[in-house]
């Protein structure tokens, strides 16, 4: 088992019509042993700014505090809210910095630009790869069910409530074919004036 | 991040009201015993994603041209369908990566901002000969740990040059080059076909053809060819060049009616963008 | 991937030990389904090892008789001897009979000759397809070692991790509101079509699948072959 697989976790972002969506699941476990149905890997660094951090849980708390301490940090600084692309390379660094010793995460960053509202998201490898795309990412202990049926849902032009669906529904059934994600869905969907976040309804075995 | 490097060098760090964690410059190590650790305890290490490449490049009358296909992958698993590995160093030169695509990336990075400090410092504009001893000196002091295996391509005053690098920090000058696991692929077209003094089409057509060979034929390399065509009257990067192979069109629809997902609980949060103006303040410079 | 401290810390190494590895992965993706009259068995055509193709052209189902088709695919070297030894049990079994094997009864034989095998497996994915006695469409999946069950549709193979949960929510309607007497029957052109589009998301991101999909139909009028379908050649 590798290291990434120790708590179990899935994460997926996809790109909508001037719209973004971010999913997770719930659970925590020790490899087969589910300890928490309630876990949070998605967190809000900034407003519509969204960062999923599947991996070693204890890893996913150190980098989630490091990175807002930094972040806010420079944008009290600067005065000025940070891109989630200069997010994203900042993520990437305080990843790359660990190349020998990396923390145990794979990245998701997804937000709309605070200026354009162009949706963004992005994923990395656990040294911090950066990797942009345009339709979906995807993150976790069950990235090959996810690729699977993100390939086959996702479409442009998505409006924020078929985006929904069809992220729950990739999510739901991916984490059904894994035994160490699920236990729970959290989605959050992000437009230019509001966050909608949904809890899902999953299989809770 | 520049922000706090400054304060880390203006002021004593013993003397800070709070304990903070500074970045400093570097790779950091603290992490490596608990790793290993947790390998001696017969967990895996994960793998990184690799850009199982096809990476050439040719010199032709007047210039090079470097291509590269654009899939990386992550085990078995393509991770990313067009990825750009034709990585900018400077205006009159372009490197191509393969191995470990973290390092390619962070590498060509780090060079790219030595050589434009370097013509800065100089005032002339960097030789290709120095972008290769850079990378080589980088690459081959970390003992061959950071995987970056390159194709260096540029025009300077001296003319056009192409070389590869390995991650050991061993390079080659040759008038054709390719690297990555297609670039057998790849070498087999240039053996047939490489002639000295290609025209610039020609040179164009032959290097798509090589990255194609690879895509093909070699599981780790697909999708498009990109390619970048360096003169002495400037650069002409074309990605894509040729998209080798597409997606199929799907046949059913797969769209769910509204409601199709149950929900336990949802949450409407309307947010403001709280754009702070900035003024622009202009850096002094003589 | 190595975390680069080996030199620095005392890091004891377990001798070094060579062995000879009888079995390689020939990669391919297999996948069948069933529906109220028919089944079905699809896979790709590439037939890869590491990082190279073997062949464009390998379809991975095998015609066992008139009406069962076995979708087979893992190690190449395997998967023709079992079906050179599964063709002798059947003609044995025709023999001894004096009728054709049903597909129930192939399911069984060739569980026991997977077990058979329990200490030094066939490195196969095997999954069957034909009509059960009442003239049904009937899928049996089996472990490399014999285990098998009896479903209405399973992946198996290099793509099958990408394939299942698409199946699961589109054949099986799951993590969908829809009560069971509002949804669709599966028809054989929606299955077709079905297995067209997860051929196509599986061939985007698995390596070794690609190249064409190989399709064929079992219905009361026989085994029937669909033209090739192309995928991705890269």
């Amino acid at each position: 088992m590798s290291i990434l697989e120790y708590n179990g976790s899935a994460i997926i972002a996809m790109i909508g019509k001037h719209c973004v969506a971010i999913a997770s699941d719930k659970r925590l476990g020790i490899q087969a042993q589910t300890i928490s149905t309630d876990f949070r890997k998605v967190f809000e660094v900034n407003s519509g700014l969204f960062l999923g951090l599947p991996g070693l849980a204890t890893d996913v708390s150190t980098v989630e505090r490091t990175l807002q301490y930094r972040l806010n940090l420079l944008q009290l600084r600067e005065s000025r809210l940070l891109t989630p692309r200069s997010f994203m390379y900042m993520v990437s660094s305080l990843l790359y910095e660990r190349r020998f010793g990396p923390y145990f995460v794979e990245p998701v960053i997804a937000g709309l630009d605070q200026e354009s509202y162009q949706p963004f998201i992005a994923t990395m490898d656990l040294i911090g790869c950066p990797m942009e795309k345009n339709d979906f990412v995807v993150s976790g202990t069950c990235s090959e069910q996810m690729y699977g049926m993100c390939e086959s849902l996702w479409k442009p032009n998505l409006e924020p409530l078929e985006l929904f669906e069809i992220i729950s529904q990739a999510l739901l059934n991916s984490v059904d074919r894994d035994a160490l994600s699920g236990w729970g869905g959290i989605v959050h969907v992000v437009e230019k004036d509001r966050v909608t976040t949904k809890h899902l309804r999953a299989r809770m075995d | 991040m520049l922000a706090i490097r400054e304060q880390q060098s203006s002021s004593d760090r013993a003397q800070q009201p709070i304990s903070v964690d500074l970045p400093y410059p570097g790779f950091q190590f603290d992490l490596c015993l608990r790793n290993q650790y947790l390998i001696s305890k017969g967990f895996k290490a994960p793998i990184a994603v690799k850009t199982g490449t096809t990476i050439a490049g040719i010199v032709f009358d007047g210039g090079v041209v470097l291509g590269a296909d654009t899939r990386a992958t992550e085990g078995e698993v393509v991770a990313d369908k067009n990825c750009e590995k034709i990585h900018y160093l400077a205006d009159n030169m372009y490197c191509c990566g393969a191995g470990t695509a973290a390092d390619t990336e962070k590498t060509t990075d780090l060079i790219s901002s030595k050589i434009r400090l370097h013509s800065l410092n100089t005032g002339r504009q960097a030789r290709v000969q120095t972008a290769l001893r850079m990378l080589k000196q980088m690459l081959s002091r970390y003992g061959g740990y950071i995987g970056a295996y390159l194709v260096l391509g540029g025009v300077d005053c001296t003319g056009a040059h192409l070389y590869t690098v390995h991650a050991a920090g061993s390079t080659d000058k040759l008038p054709y080059v390719s690297m990555g696991s297609g670039s057998l692929a790849a070498m087999a077209t240039f053996e047939t076909q490489y002639k000295p003094g290609m025209s610039m089409e020609a040179a164009k057509e032959l290097v798509s053809e090589a990255i194609q060979a690879g895509i093909f034929n070699d599981l780790g390399s697909g999708s498009n060819v990109d390619l970048c065509v360096i003169t002495s009257r400037g650069v002409d990067y074309i990605r894509p060049y040729k998209e080798a192979c597409s997606k199929g069109v799907r046949q059913g629809d797969y769209s769910y009616k509204q409601g199709t997902t149950a929900v336990l609980e949802t949450k409407v949060r309307e947010i403001k963008f709280d754009v702070v103006s900035v003024t622009e303040h202009k850096m002094e410079v003589d | 991937m190595d975390f680069g401290t080996g030199a620095a810390l005392p890091v004891s190494k377990p001798p070094l030990a060579r062995q000879f590895n009888p079995y390689t992965s020939n990669g391919g993706t297999i996948l069948a389904l069933s529906g109220e009259d028919f089944s079905l068995v699809a896979s790709d055509t590439r037939l890869s090892e590491r990082f190279r193709i073997h062949t464009r052209d390998q379809p991975k189902t095998y015609k066992l008789t008139d009406n069962v088709v076995l979708g087979c695919c893992g190690f190449h070297g395997d998967v023709l001897t079992l079906n050179k030894l599964l063709a002798a049990r059947i003609k044995m079994y025709k023999h001894q009979h004096d009728h054709e094997i049903s597909c129930s009864s192939l399911a069984q034989m060739l569980s026991t000759i997977l077990y058979s095998r329990r200490f030094f497996p066939f490195y196969t994915y095997n999954i069957l397809i034909g009509l059960d006695e009442q003239g049904k469409g009937c899928v049996y999946s089996f472990d490399p070692v014999g285990s098998y069950e009896r479903e209405t549709y399973r992946a198996g193979g290099t793509g099958a991790s990408m394939l299942q949960p698409l199946l699961d929510n589109q054949i099986g309607f799951k993590h969908q509101n829809i009560p069971e007497q509002d949804r669709p029957e599966l028809t054989a052109d929606r299955a077709i079509a079905l297995v067209r589009d997860v051929f196509i998301g599986a061939a985007e991101r698995d390596i070794n699948t690609g190249d064409g999909l190989h399709m064929q139909l079992v219905t009361k009028d026989g085994i029937k072959t669909l033209d090739r379908f192309p995928l991705r050649k890269d």
